[in-house]
């Protein structure tokens, strides 16, 4: 079910046939202090390919296109090259793939999104396949140079030899002739078994310059006559500026610092000469906003009306056998509803953005999960051309899905840049930041099951009423159905199920409104596996149900999906030990999710105090994404993901009243701390034939695991998040 | 007069035209260029922003200028010079984060640090529980675990 996105050769190599020796394709470092630092010299470098550049003195280049973010992925990418490459590992340097060469020279690099957990799976095809080419090359050049078959030669620590004549040569000494070559049409890939350096963890490369503080972020650039901004975006979304007081207004514009107020409609800036400075002008606006007709929702308003979206049929995303029959004459029927809340991103980093439009060209320096996104957002709030757009990405401090699909920090920077005609650096609150995400949706299910006489389940049926996400980004994959439009994501977990059940219906209630919401780490993943998984742990209790019997009993195919599923349960109940009881007043819950092509099981073992206070002891998480390029990111991404996940089921609300959002900071949106951190076992377990992702999937099974955990020890389902809202408490 | 030393540089920050009431945060920002230390929440509850002042770990979005009159400043820019008394070393506590790989995006890492050589200083050999009481840093990536592993390997060594 893995789908690998895989180019022609031409596709990816395009570039190579135009390469000549000393050719630095268009890079150029900014001459701000904060910028692409880690970027190597391409000066005198021969271009293999779009992703490989080699100069005389053997120093292999290679290109990074994606976002780092904290992943790894400026580590992870370029191994993925290095493996087929056989180049020195130890030597490799880093170079930015720039936006503006990738668009000149027609997707260069394929794409620089980096979301979905699709950096390593969608690209490990053609960044190997760019490296196994590079290296054919580099032993023809050779081989023709000593009058050689190439065959007799083979490559290894960026050396070619031919050992019947004892003979070698750098990649250096050969890579302006290789570069020349035509690129052949076929390369074979290393079998996994033979890789050396995948699967392995050297050191990630980002790691070094974050431990001294080196600027590197999107908040530390720093032009030549830039400004800085701070904002204050109308509280009620969808609103706008009615009036500035006068008095306040004159007052700001007279404050130490502040060179202008601006009016933006949806929002209202302070320009000045140092942040805090813009951000006391803002704070000093009595601003009048003119709401429109949300001013009056609430959070409860918006949670009836999905409870009410959710008690009626809805639009159909599956339906296989007759679910409404079997669920009529079943012994045994259970049925329950679920909410989720909204939650919102909070990456440590605010949203920032750096723009300076001048001459028709526009540049920004942009903490970014998109390039071409960003640039897209540039390019439209300055009414010029994509081409016209130069991006540096600079570091993230977080992504978790914010700084990709909607780019409003972007288009703000150049709509201010435009206006105040200096590059401006718009940075906003920690307060703007999270009362204006893309949040989460808030979620009701309904979920409804039926067992046979023997405590098997044999019909399932799940709606779920939610905001589409998609709807603002990529409509086209939307669905019309009889019932009304559904949109894809809605029903995961129900409608894609590895789970043998004979009758089973997924229904979407499409929800719409006024909260703007977006791709909040795994997405429907992060709130659907609990409908579902809870779901599952409830109606097997009522047939007196082992949790880990019931759910491997209904993956007994033999097909793929069924197998790896079933095996990564089974890996997760070994390493939880299952089968043996837990101490006294200890109570653990399990769950299953497949998600972004890799499947994750969770055990979570609690203990409960005697003041009624519940202990998360540990928390074991197994993954399986058929192959790991980087095996200690992969198991950070596990440990991230344990918290992430945490904080959201243990205290992650964002509640709407009067048509805006209550919470402000993180003494109201509360973060856990490392003294709440539980124990952690992350397992790898990669089964190999499939490449999936890793930033996303071990969250989908951890919240499910919990609950279940919670109702094994106490009876109670929780079937409302977050859990300190439910008055459940922890040690 | 608000005259101090940062990184055993002195700053005279009223001759700099920089305002008392300004959190040492910005001044360090956006008037010292020193963008090591970072803005998370502004109100004390992240610590990413954490500096040394007069050997206390402070929260420099909540410490104003004004009160830095006097003090000796050690920012993460300054970290390495200040424990080894030369500017080319990491510490034995920024070693140990790479030696871990502690810092994910990194965001927190400066404040995430300077509160660790606190803690160390205070206390060489730390339990559990002082870690925890003493490193109430926000890390949105949860690199908590080796957080907590890293300070036992330099406690260790100690
Ligand atoms: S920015 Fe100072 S504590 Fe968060
Ligand atoms: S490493 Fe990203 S916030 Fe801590």
């Amino acid at each position: 079910m893995m789908k690998h996105h895989t180019l022609s050769r031409r596709e990816f190599l395009q570039s190579g046939a135009a390469a000549t020796a000393g050719l630095a394709v268009g890079f150029h470092l900014p001459t701000s202090q904060a910028q692409v630092a880690k970027s190597a010299s391409m000066a005198g470098s021969a271009e293999i390919n779009a992703w490989i550049h080699i100069t005389p003195d053997n120093r292999v280049i290679l290109k990074f296109a994606r976002s780092e973010m904290g992943q790894g992925a400026s580590t992870a990418l370029p191994m993925l090259i290095a493996e087929e490459l056989e180049c020195d590992w130890s030597k490799v340097e880093l170079s930015e793939a720039m936006y503006s060469e990738h668009i000149k020279r027609n997707r260069l690099y394929v794409t620089t999104a980096t979301g979905g957990s699709r950096g390593t799976r969608d690209s490990q095809s053609y960044l190997r396949t760019a490296g196994a080419t590079a290296r054919v090359m580099l032993i023809e050049a050779a081989a023709k140079q000593w009058g050689v078959a190439a065959g007799e030669c083979s490559a290894a620590n960026s050396m070619i030899t031919h050992a019947a004549s004892g003979r070698s040569a750098t990649f250096g000494s050969v890579a302006v002739a290789a570069s020349q070559l035509k690129a052949p049409e076929k390369v074979a890939l290393k079998e996994p078994k033979q890789w050396k350096l995948l699967g392995t963890a050297p050191p990630r490369v980002d790691i070094p310059d974050k431990v001294i503080g080196k600027p590197m972020y999107g908040i530390d650039v720093v032009r030549p006559n830039m400004v800085h901004a701070a904002i204050a975006q109308c509280p009620v979304f969808r609103g706008k500026l009615k009036s500035i007081d006068a008095t306040s207004l004159a007052a700001v514009k007279k404050m130490k610092g502040v060179s202008d107020v601006l009016e933006m409609g949806e929002y209202v800036a302070v320009i000045g000469n140092n942040w805090w400075r813009c951000h006391q002008g803002i704070k000093a606006l009595k601003l009048e906003w003119d709401v429109g007709a949300n001013g009056n929702v609430s959070s409860a308003s918006i949670k009836k009306y999905l409870q009410d979206g959710a008690s009626k049929p809805a639009g159909v995303a599956k339906t296989v056998g007759d679910f409404d029959t079997v669920y009529a004459a079943a012994p045994i029927i259970h049925e329950a509803e679920y909410y989720a809340p909204y939650l919102d991103h909070a990456p440590l980093e605010p949203m920032n953005c750096t723009a300076e439009v001048k001459d028709g060209m526009v540049t920004i320096w942009v903490p970014t999960q998109s390039a071409e996104g960003s640039a897209a957002a540039a390019a439209r709030a300055a009414g010029v051309a994509p081409d016209k757009v130069e991006v540096f990405r600079q570091q993230l401090g977080g992504g978790f899905g914010r700084r990709g699909g909607f780019q409003d920090f972007t288009r703000q920077a150049v709509e201010l840049a435009m206006k105040v005609g200096k590059p401006v650096k718009l940075l906003w609150s920690r307060e703007e930041d999270i009362q204006h995400g893309h949040y989460r949706p808030a979620t009701v299910a309904r979920v409804q099951g039926a067992l046979d006489k023997d405590g098997k389940l044999v019909a399932l049926m799940g709606r779920v009423a939610v905001q589409s996400i998609l709807e603002r980004v990529r409509p086209e994959a939307l669905k019309k159905t009889p019932q009304g439009t559904l949109d894809p994501q809605g029903t995961v977990s129900f409608d894609d199920s590895a789970y043998a059940i004979a009758n089973l219906r997924a229904e979407h209630f499409y929800a719409t409104t006024h909260v703007p919401v977006g791709f909040w780490r795994a997405v429907a993943h992060a709130q659907n596996p609990v409908f579902r998984e809870c779901f599952l742990d409830e109606i097997a209790a009522k047939a007196k149900r082992d949790p880990y019997a019931f759910r491997r009993e209904m993956l007994m195919g033999t097909d793929d999906t069924s197998r790896r599923e079933r095996g990564i349960l089974d890996a997760v109940a070994k390493a939880a030990d299952w089968s043996k009881p837990l101490p006294i007043n200890q109570f653990r819950g399990i769950a299953l999710q497949d998600s972004y092509g890799s499947h994750a099981a969770s055990v979570v073992e609690i203990e409960k105090r005697a003041d009624g206070k519940l202990k998360i002891k540990r928390v074991i998480i197994a993954v399986d994404p058929g192959h790991v390029a980087h095996a200690d990111a992969a198991r950070a991404q596990i440990e991230g993901c344990v918290i992430y996940g945490l904080t959201a089921a243990l205290y992650g609300e964002i509640t709407i009243k009067d048509g805006r959002v209550e919470q402000s900071n993180f003494n109201d949106y509360r973060m856990m701390k490392i003294g709440e951190t539980p124990e952690v076992v992350a397992v790898l377990a990669p089964s190999g034939g499939f490449w999936g992702g890793m930033g996303e999937p071990p969250m989908a099974p951890l919240a499910p695991a919990l609950l279940n955990a919670i109702f094994a020890a106490t009876g109670v389902m929780h079937r409302s998040l977050p859990l300190s809202r439910e008055g459940v408490t922890f040690a | 007069m608000a005259v101090c030393e940062i990184n055993g540089r002195r700053v005279d920050f009223t001759a700099l035209g920089v305002e008392g009431e300004m959190p040492l945060l910005w001044a360090l920002r956006d008037e010292l260029d020193l963008k090591g230390t970072k803005y998370g929440c502004g109100i004390a509850q992240c610590g990413a922003c954490t500096v040394h002042v007069d050997g206390e770990a402070v929260r420099s979005c909540a410490f104003p200028v004004a009160a830095c009159g006097g003090k000796k400043i050690v920012t993460i820019e300054g970290l390495a010079t200040s424990v080894n008394g030369a500017a080319s070393k990491l510490t034995r506590i920024q070693a140990a984060w790479v030696k871990h790989q502690v810092p994910q995006c990194g965001y927190c890492q400066s404040g995430m640090i300077m509160a660790a050589e606190k803690l160390l200083r205070d206390k060489p050999k730390p339990t559990d529980a002082d870690i925890d009481a003493a490193m109430s840093n926000i890390c949105r990536c949860s690199t908590y675990v080796r957080v907590r592993a890293a300070i036992h390997d330099v406690a260790k060594s100690a």
